[in-house]
């Protein structure tokens, strides 16, 4: 997924209709599958845009309650666009017994911004997550999809400078 | 691949396997991807290909040996299965060149075998490693490196054996330690004078030194992770060469469920995800529900934060879950199931989605699996970042598509569960273990553990612990053993406080007790559980409080919100903690915190709210005295401790 | 098929109770109540509030009383130290996210939560109070949403999405930001709500009230230069006793004609009169279509305003099929605004009229369309609950108790057994029937069978096969929105099918129960509640004269005078309206 094709926000229901049918037509048979396809678009878009879920409830014939509902609830599906760079900071025990607190305390000043939040001009988005399973390596942290093992709130700068200049993020 | 239509098709298949004698195995698992494991295998690779060395070169999963990503294993005919750690590109230039190439081994970067030998078999030792496990200060190594190859200059031995420093010997705190190679004899608390004794006794007359001889056995045993770092992970028929599938073979060949769940509850396996109910009654339970579909499920939803023990049997041995699923399905009349896994984890979605379509296509799933009559198919579907999921109603709820709020209990998901099927919910661990228990028959299996706790358990055994690792050991070996003489002893050689296992829902176990024994009831007496398998380590400089505020947080944060106990309640004592962590808290609070628990373990909904008090309840258990300390202390303590905490995880690792 | 039977014991009482009865059931057959506050007997327990946690001897755990079935040989504790101190935890952790101000509250005096604060004797703050700065929803006009006293329960969601079918609510977000929001968390009037207050109807707390206009109507009846009069519905004389301690069911009728008229009221008017109006227009409908083809079968009703909005937003291939009558409210307004002007010479433009209505949706249907202005005003001016009604009753100074019988005003006052079973489910298609027999036969249906027994009854969908006439009639009978789906797609499939249609005549009400279970009725509603206020309604009519509308001496007159006959083009212009597709969402 490139910033590049990120279409945000979409405002015209004709193409959300053709967007959808896209989605829904791989899973449309197959039971469970409401996660799944949101999953695909969150992959897609980076976010859940209110058009698409309004065409979903009507395709699935699901309530519009039930795909916010759903939306959320869990922490991989968002309402807002992304960043043009993502930062994940693993907060996992491992990774806070040797400091990610302090990792991410650093990042939330140089971006100006709290976990879970936006920069104002879309560049960067800052979250965490539990645990990514990199224990051997803490504190973990994932930017523009890349891992990072080790990392010192020393490093940060360098490591918001290196996304920025490797300009559109993965 | 071939589609196998019967057990003997497999058999002879099997038969006809021939494993490589000469390859090199890289550990491309998560942990290991990040930390190169990727570029590592691309020069290996390319290394062999142009110096058309007859080896082959291959990915395979996690050896759990997470402290030394990446890790690379080396096996040579006639020679011994080397692993070698901390793999950078230089060193994976010279893992071709001098290894393979010239047979040198690679100083610094051996990992040594912890099945050691207690006596030699015919053939001449052609290597060394020699490593100082002493704790304090100085390492010796290098002095005690240059004796013994003196003494070997010196000697008539003919050719010379290379002497080596090993990355890590697996023997800790008991000084010199030597291990011989390909034997795999090892001998701690060497001295100087002993060199000698070793080069004419053992080198060149094949005889063991007893007094030097390190005896016990490493107390690992692998059953769950047998496979990991053995197969490749994407390749079904190397997994069926290393014995996959031996399982489903004998039972579709002639077993019935019956017999099947009889050896099950022979064997003892209770569910690893935690919990610890009889798997053999789940699913007895299960198959007594008249219904015209039933599931089962594996729970992939390994959300503890610092645990990695499905993670990496999902990316090392998939093969080794989907079988064991199988026969669940089996056993419980089951002819759809599903793995649940968490969408944190795309690489073991990926696996098993691989292992799914292979699977699938050597008929080992869908219809009339190796021409049984018996049919069964698997789907993946991921979770969404919801801890509450991994509880079972939950779980359920979200692959409905709903919110992911656990439902009341009873009717359990036996009885009615997705869907209103009777559905059996395992998780991966306890499955990987299926099918080596069908294998060698549930009385060996029970031979391992204690009476009420059968079998083994892996841990990830993170935090202030020198080698963070995963760690598979029969239910009845000590905490201590395992911090210690498995993985290295405190960071740093700082003194150990405490260890917690169970993650949010469990507690700490101070160093008093790091004697006992691991089984569900004992970790429950103390105040903990056994949880899924993560096991921190914690040092005199980690806040009993912090860590306590820690695993509430988590909790707080992942509370699905439908009952008020855990809702309110854990989010009111996290108030509170927080007050008495900013140095605001007056001894009240304490009061109001063991009232707060109370009612959140007998009134919440379901486990995550029932057990989100234990890192409080225990801490304040064992560790009143740093509560009380922040609650006189004030806010200069407070401040003081911030501080504290903040340059010790700068430092720490 | 013989039910197994579980001996267990409760509070050293021994119980014998069939397989599948919940602890709470159980415990209630010992007169033992334990405290719960999530559940409700419409309600699928879901075991959200924790306060009905019980102790079983032998086991660690504390179940839940509201799920949990009880087994054999079960040794149950409902009430000791422990439970109390456990319950009080969690009582006080619910109480520090809601709002501590009762004394200005719509529900002070009639709150779940109150209540058990009380029994409690909480007497102090547990816990820091915690609550959220979100703002109320007042969008709507006919519910208000206030969402910081709001306590999870679950019971709205619940209503919303599985007993209405409507899922205008829903909860978002998850732990302790979990909160209850209008779907896809926008303004309630721009989501599907129905507006039917069966989510107030069932909230423990003040979260969801309804609208409160009675201060509006306050300011008419003391206007001077306001002719007020009132119109009562059905559904209101049988259930507004309740808020003054009488049983459910229990007829006051005329005490409501003169406390109304206490209150200030000029002219006491009752919907049951239209009700007959209705059914007279609505009965001529029916024989037209069904003897005469002029029109699709099968005809629906359409005087509850929370299904006519949910067929124009769901069901909009039926808009032909719905009848085009308007509902006894609006044509009682029109008609007090016309002909009760003219023949009293009271300038319309002073008449302001006040319906009494145990529902939250009627406020919504006084301008759901130009037509509700057919008198060339606005035809109802505003509508007020039973609740909102009993409020100002006892914010009045009249001992209602005490109160004489009075009299309602002949005209648009009088009405038949027909009009006044409105309020129960099936009450509309058996005075339909009724009349419609009549219209057919020339006759009224012979003693024995005029009351209708299959269309009665608390069933979700109640179906029958009538006979008029040698013609054999399918009617059938949905309450509750989420039985409507049901019947309407088994008309779908047989139209599609080409196959003869299930049904010729269908009733629809949104709430269960039929009016008498509407969103704006006093508190504390369940089957029993219903069953005895339909009880009442069912009496009223066995006990009246003249048991069908056509035979309303007022109701002639009104034809005779005013109408000439019903869907003359006068009756079209004031009593009909029409329909039209509407959008679920609006944002």
């Amino acid at each position: 997924m490139t910033t590049a094709s990120l279409q945000y926000p979409i405002t015209d229901p004709e193409t959300a209709t053709i967007e959808v049918s896209k989605y829904v037509d791989k899973w449309r048979d197959q039971e469970g599958n409401l996660i799944m396809i949101l999953h695909d678009i969150q992959d897609e878009y980076g976010y859940v845009p209110r058009e698409i879920s309004m065409e979903l409830a009507r395709d699935l014939e699901v309530s519009l309650a039930r795909i916010y509902e759903v939306i959320t609830f869990y922490n991989y599906f968002k309402l807002v666009p992304p960043g043009k760079h993502n930062v994940t900071v693993c907060t996992g025990t491992a990774c806070y017994l040797k400091g990610s607190a302090n990792v991410l305390s650093e990042m939330e000043t140089q971006l100006g911004i709290r976990e879970g939040e936006t920069t104002e001009d879309r560049e960067f988005r800052l979250e965490t997550v539990r645990c990514i399973g990199c224990c051997g390596m803490s504190p973990a942290l994932t930017a523009d999809g890349k891992t990072h093992g080790r990392v010192r709130s020393s490093d940060v700068t360098e490591i918001l400078a290196g996304l920025k200049k490797e300009g559109n993020g993965k | 691949m071939k589609k196998f239509t019967s057990c003997s098709d497999l058999a002879k298949y099997r038969t006809e396997q021939k494993l490589a004698v000469s390859e090199v195995r890289v550990g491309l698992d998560t942990g290991g991807l990040a930390a190169g494991a990727g570029e590592i295998l691309g020069i290996i690779k390319e290394g062999v290909a142009e110096a058309d060395l007859p080896v082959v070169v291959r990915r395979t999963g996690s050896l759990g040996l997470a402290y030394a990503d990446p890790v690379v294993v080396v096996k040579q005919e006639g020679g011994p299965e080397l692993m070698y750690g901390e793999v950078d590109s230089g060193v994976a230039q010279r893992i071709v060149s001098d290894h393979l190439g010239k047979g040198e081994l690679i100083q610094d970067h051996v990992i040594a075998t912890r099945n050691r030998a207690t006596e030699f078999d015919d053939r001449p030792t052609t290597a060394i490693l020699i490593k100082d496990t002493g704790v304090n200060g100085g390492d010796r190594s290098k002095f005690f490196q240059a004796s013994f190859e003196q003494e070997v200059e010196i000697s008539t031995l003919d050719p010379k054996v290379p002497i080596l420093r090993a990355l890590d010997m697996g023997i800790y705190d008991e000084g010199l330690c030597v291990q011989l190679l390909p034997s795999g004899v090892t001998y701690s608390n060497v001295l100087s004078p002993d060199i000698r004794r070793i080069i004419s006794e053992s080198l060149q007359n094949g005889r063991v030194i007893d007094e030097l001889l390190v005896k016990d056995p490493d107390p690992q045993v692998r059953i769950v992770l047998r496979r990991c770092g053995q197969v490749d992970p994407e390749n079904l028929g190397d997994v069926l060469a290393h014995g996959g599938y031996a399982a489903l073979e004998s039972v579709l060949s002639g077993m019935s469920p019956d017999d099947v769940i009889e050896e099950m509850k022979t064997a003892g396996l209770r569910g690893r995800g935690g919990a610890g109910f009889p798997t053999w009654r789940k699913w007895k339970l299960t198959r007594e529900v008249e219904a015209d579909q039933r599931y089962v499920i594996c729970n992939a939803d390994e959300g503890d934060p610092g645990a990695f023990m499905d993670r990496s049997v999902l990316e090392g041995d998939p093969h080794a879950v989907l079988e064991g699923l199988i026969l669940a399905a089996y056993s419980i009349g089951a002819s759809k199931g599903y793995f649940y896994i968490r969408a944190e984890y795309p690489l073991a979605v990926a696996r098993i989605r691989r292992a799914i379509q292979e699977a699938r296509v050597a008929g080992l799933l869908g219809d009339n699996i190796l021409g049984s009559g018996f049919s069964f198919d698997a789907k993946v579907r991921l979770g969404a970042g919801a801890f509450v999921c991994g509880e079972e109603t939950a779980l359920i709820a979200s692959i409905e598509g709903k919110r992911g709020s656990p439902s009341p209990r009873p009717p359990y998901p036996s009885v009615r569960g997705l869907w209103g099927k009777p559905t059996s919910i395992n998780n991966v661990e306890t499955l990987a273990a299926v099918s080596p228990i069908i294998e060698n028959g549930g009385e060996w299996y029970a031979g391992y553990g204690t009476e009420q706790s059968r079998g083994t358990k892996v841990f990830a055994v993170t935090g202030k612990v020198k080698n963070a690792q995963l760690v598979e050991i029969p239910m009845g070996v000590s905490i201590r053993t395992i911090v210690y003489d498995i993985c290295g002893g405190v960071l740093d050689d700082e003194d150990i406080k405490a260890v917690q296992t169970g993650g949010p829902s469990g507690g700490v176990i101070p160093e008093k007790h790091l004697d006992t024994e691991i089984s569900y009831e004992s970790l429950s007496e103390l105040g903990s559980i056994m949880g899924s398998g993560g096991m921190l380590v914690m040092d005199e400089y980690d806040s009993m409080v912090d860590v306590a505020r820690f695993y509430l947080k988590f909790s707080v944060e992942e509370s699905c919100g439908k009952c008020a106990p855990c809702r309110v309640g854990g989010y009111q004592m996290q108030q509170l903690l927080d007050k008495i962590f900013r140095g605001r808290g007056k001894v009240e609070d304490l009061g109001s915190l063991r009232k707060i628990c109370r009612a959140m373990q007998t009134a919440s909904l379901c486990g995550l709210g029932q057990t989100a008090p234990n890192p409080v309840l225990s801490t304040l258990r064992y560790f009143e005295d740093e509560y009380q300390a922040f609650i006189e202390g004030g806010s200069a303590y407070a401040r003081k401790m911030r501080k504290q905490l903040a340059e010790a995880g700068e430092q720490a690792g | 098929m013989i039910q197994r039977m579980i001996k267990a014991t409760i509070n050293g009482f021994a119980v014998s109770v069939p397989a599948g009865t919940t602890i709470y059931e159980a415990a209630l057959g010992v007169h033992t109540k334990v405290p719960t506050l999530c559940k409700h007997d419409d309600l699928d327990p879901t075991g959200a509030c924790g306060m009905c946690v019980v102790k079983v001897a032998g086991s660690g755990k504390m179940p839940r009383a509201c799920t949990t079935p009880i087994e054999d040989g079960m040794d149950i504790i409902t009430h000791d130290g422990e439970l109390n101190e456990i319950r009080r935890t969690v009582l006080e952790l619910i109480l520090s996210t809601h709002p501590n101000e009762c004394q200005t509250c719509g529900r002070n005096g009639d709150c779940e939560l109150q209540t058990l604060a009380g029994e409690f004797g909480i007497r102090e703050e547990g816990f820091k109070r915690m609550i959220k700065d979100i703002p109320s929803d007042h969008s709507n006009g006919s519910i208000v949403i206030d969402f910081v006293k709001c306590i999870k329960c679950g019971r709205c969601v619940q209503v919303c999405q599985e007993m209405q079918d409507v899922s205008a609510l829903s909860f978002l977000q998850r732990g302790i930001d979990t909160r209850m929001a209008p779907a896809g968390d926008i303004l309630l009037a721009d989501s599907p709500c129905i507006k039917c207050g069966q989510c107030a109807a069932h909230c423990p707390t003040g979260a969801i009230v309804e609208n409160d206009e009675t201060s509006t109507v306050w300011a008419a009846l003391r206007d001077p230069e306001k002719y007020c009069t009132v119109q009562i519905a059905p559904s209101v004389r049988v259930a507004l006793g309740e808020e003054f301690g009488y049983e459910p069911g229990t007829n006051l009728t005329k005490k409501i004609y003169q406390v109304a008229r206490r209150l200030g009221f000029k002219a006491v008017f009752d919907t049951n009169f239209s009700a007959d109006l209705t059914i007279m227009e609505e009965a001529t409908e029916f024989v037209q279509r069904f003897v005469h083809g002029k029109g699709p079968l099968p005809l629906i009703t359409s005087c509850c305003p929370a299904w006519t909005d949910y067929m124009e937003k769901y069901h909009h291939d039926f808009l032909d099929n719905f009848s085009t009558a308007k509902s006894p409210q609006q044509m009682l307004g029109v008609m007090a605004k016309t002909y009760y002007c003219e023949q009293m010479g009271i300038d319309p433009a002073t008449h302001y009229q006040v319906s009494i209505m145990p529902c939250t949706a009627k406020k919504y249907e006084l301008e759901r369309t130009d037509e509700m202005f057919a008198s060339g005003h606005q035809d109802v001016d505003v509508v007020l609950t039973t609740r909102e009604f009993a409020r100002m009753i006892k914010q009045s100074g009249i001992d209602f108790i005490n109160l004489p019988d009075g009299e309602s005003d002949s005209i648009l006052g009088d009405y038949s057994g027909a009009g006044t079973i409105f309020g129960a489910t099936g009450g509309v298609m058996e005075a339909a029937v009724r009349t419609a027999y009549y219209f057919v036969t020339g006759e009224n249906m012979p003693d024995e069978a005029i009351n209708i027994q299959p269309v009665r009854g608390l069933k979700g969908v109640k179906e029958a096969e009538l006979e008029i006439a040698g013609n054999k009639i399918r009617v059938a009978v949905a309450h509750g929105m989420a039985n409507v789906g049901k019947v309407l797609n088994r008309v779908r499939k047989a139209r599609e099918a080409g196959e003869e249609l299930p049904y010729h005549f269908i009733e629809v009400m949104a709430c269960p129960g039929g009016c008498i279970g509407g969103g704006g009725q006093p508190y504390g509603i369940n089957d029993e509640v219903r069953r005895k206020r339909i009880t009442g309604l069912y009496e009223d009519d066995r006990d009246r004269l003249l048991r069908c509308s056509h035979d309303n001496p007022e109701i002639q007159r009104v034809y005779a005078e005013f109408l000439g006959a019903p869907l003359s083009e006068r009756a079209h212009k004031l009593l009909h309206v029409t329909y039209k597709a509407r959008q679920v969402y609006l944002k």
